[in-house]
């Protein structure tokens, strides 16, 4: 069975409908981008994916032994976060929340989890620095690892790059490339579509037209064709 | 001057004084740390109203014991407010507005139209600027005051690493699994039960100064989550006793002289955060 399933689902607000009868599955170890313009829904399906929003209609099944406290993910950054004292290390470690329950502090194994990926993300340099102080893609390395502390299977991701300078945002997607060949299920909103066709095993494609499939499908597709077309003609 | 400092130290009621408000500085200056993050600064002072306007009633159906009325009343307004940041209904700030005004409003009213008392442009002021209540503890209240800011302090220590994940992130910390509602309601507990106590120390319409001074103190100062709450709870407990010696030394009202002392070492923090680098960004 897929790692999540998603069956006739129905998102929206009040008694407004924004996406009506998504059908997609996401397999372990798939890239899944998805993409569409602006309000047509991708945040809006990312909070129903992990259960901060009831859908409308329909479902969202999780399949493989995944457990709920198993979902890794990287949000948006917030107001409160841009002067929020705290140290790399304290973000870092605050992933492994979800799986303490009532235990009060974090024990022996929690701690090592937080080390080993703040090493993986590069970032252990840093984990006594305040994360005000970070640059955009260190802050989004902190945030990543903290994301993995709380994972090991899947990792939702919103727009992991925005904000970030070229350069910055190429070792972002590298990170993110390697990731998922360590087997770690990759389910990312992006703006970019170029870097979506580029690094993505399937496109989603929310909007209007509803399109989901491997990516190869997708560039050939009418609904994908248009929207690279559009992109590409918009100066990206 | 010392020599009048050690005969006044030799008093129960200035003892308990001291120990009463150190320890409420102690618990307003740890949730104050997450609620200035959260940006709820403005909770305590809407709460603090709320909190008078229950006083009021609770003094006019003449209860021996006016915090058990006032406790609960409290604690079911914090989370009401702390709903309505959700619901758009109305937004957080106006929500807050309009409770703390109503309840201030109402609470002056019951006092005026049903007071007993000879003096009640004085009981209006005592209850809003604290003037010398901390000093006029019964033991009883003591006892009450101790208990419950320790019970603050315990359960704030073993909930530490909760509080941080869903003050830094609620949304990821919801996704990844943790209560962040039941966490939410707890810190709305915690900080009606201090803003009651609070009260006693500094009147209901300075307790912000006391949640808020020390926090934002001690964020020029330190940078990461643990070390400003620490600074926050040191610079909040040693502001509380140096306020309350000169206020006992001076005759100058408890409340606004803590408050005053709070907002210079604001002041100095300010600058030394300054020096060293620490302010900037």
């Amino acid at each position: 069975m897929a790692l999540l399933t998603v069956r006739n689902l129905s998102l929206g607000y009040d008694s407004r409908l924004i996406i009506e009868g998504l059908n997609f599955y996401v397999n372990a170890g798939d890239y899944l981008c998805i993409v569409g313009e602006n309000g047509s829904g991708k945040t809006t399906l990312m909070k129903t994916l992990l259960h901060l929003q009831e859908p409308v209609s329909g479902k969202i099944l999780i399949g493989d032994g995944l457990k709920k406290n198993e979902i890794g993910y990287l949000p948006q950054q917030t107001d409160i976060q841009k002067d929020f004292p705290a140290s790399v290390k304290e973000i870092v470690l605050s992933g492994c929340q979800g799986r303490c329950g009532f235990r009060p502090f974090y024990c022996r194994e929690d701690k090592q989890n937080a080390r080993n990926n703040m090493e993986r993300m590069g970032i252990t340099e840093i984990a006594g620095r305040c994360y005000r102080e970070l640059s955009g893609g260190q802050q989004q390395r902190v945030l990543l690892a903290r994301a993995l502390c709380a994972t090991k299977k899947i990792l939702l991701l919103d727009e992991p790059v925005s904000g970030l300078d070229p350069k910055v945002t190429a070792e972002m997607y590298r990170l993110i490339k390697d990731l998922n060949h360590e087997g770690i299920t990759i389910i990312m909103i992006s703006h970019d579509i170029g870097a979506a066709v580029r690094y993505a095993s399937h496109i989603l494609h929310v909007g209007t037209d509803l399109f989901y499939g491997t990516r190869d499908e997708y560039v050939k597709s009418n609904v994908g064709k248009c929207f690279l077309m559009q992109r590409k003609g918009g100066g990206e | 001057m010392l020599g009048k400092l050690f005969l006044y130290m030799q008093y129960p009621f200035v003892q308990y004084a001291l120990i009463v408000g150190m320890l409420i500085a102690l618990c307003s200056s740890l949730l104050g740390v997450t609620l200035v993050l959260k940006r709820f600064s403005f909770i305590g002072d809407g709460l603090s109203h709320v909190a008078f306007g229950v006083m009021a009633i609770a003094g006019v159906l003449k209860m021996t014991n006016d915090m058990m009325l006032i406790i609960p009343v409290t604690i079911l307004s914090a989370i009401i407010l702390l709903r309505t940041g959700r619901n758009t209904m109305i937004k957080g700030d106006a929500a807050i507005a309009m409770i703390s005004v109503g309840a201030l409003a109402f609470g002056y009213l019951i006092m005026n139209v049903f007071s007993t008392s000879a003096n009640l442009s004085g009981d209006v002021c005592s209850t809003l600027f604290g003037s010398t209540s901390i000093l006029t503890l019964t033991k009883k209240e003591v006892l009450l005051c101790t208990v419950l800011s320790i019970m603050v302090v315990i359960i704030f220590i073993l909930y530490y690493n909760k509080i941080f994940a869903v003050t830094f992130d609620e949304k990821f910390s919801k996704a990844t699994g943790v209560n962040a509602d039941r966490y939410n309601l707890l810190i709305a507990i915690m900080i009606s039960i201090i803003i009651v106590l609070a009260m006693n120390l500094v009147g209901s319409l300075l307790i912000s100064a006391l949640v808020i001074f020390p926090a934002i103190s001690a964020m020029h100062l330190f940078r990461s989550f643990k070390t400003v709450t620490i600074c926050s709870a040191t610079i909040s407990m040693i502001c509380a006793f140096l306020g309350m010696v000169i206020s006992i030394l001076a005759g100058t009202p408890v409340g606004s002289t803590v408050v005053a002392v709070n907002a210079l070492a604001f002041m100095i923090c300010y600058l030394l955060g300054f020096i060293t680098g620490g302010s900037r960004k």
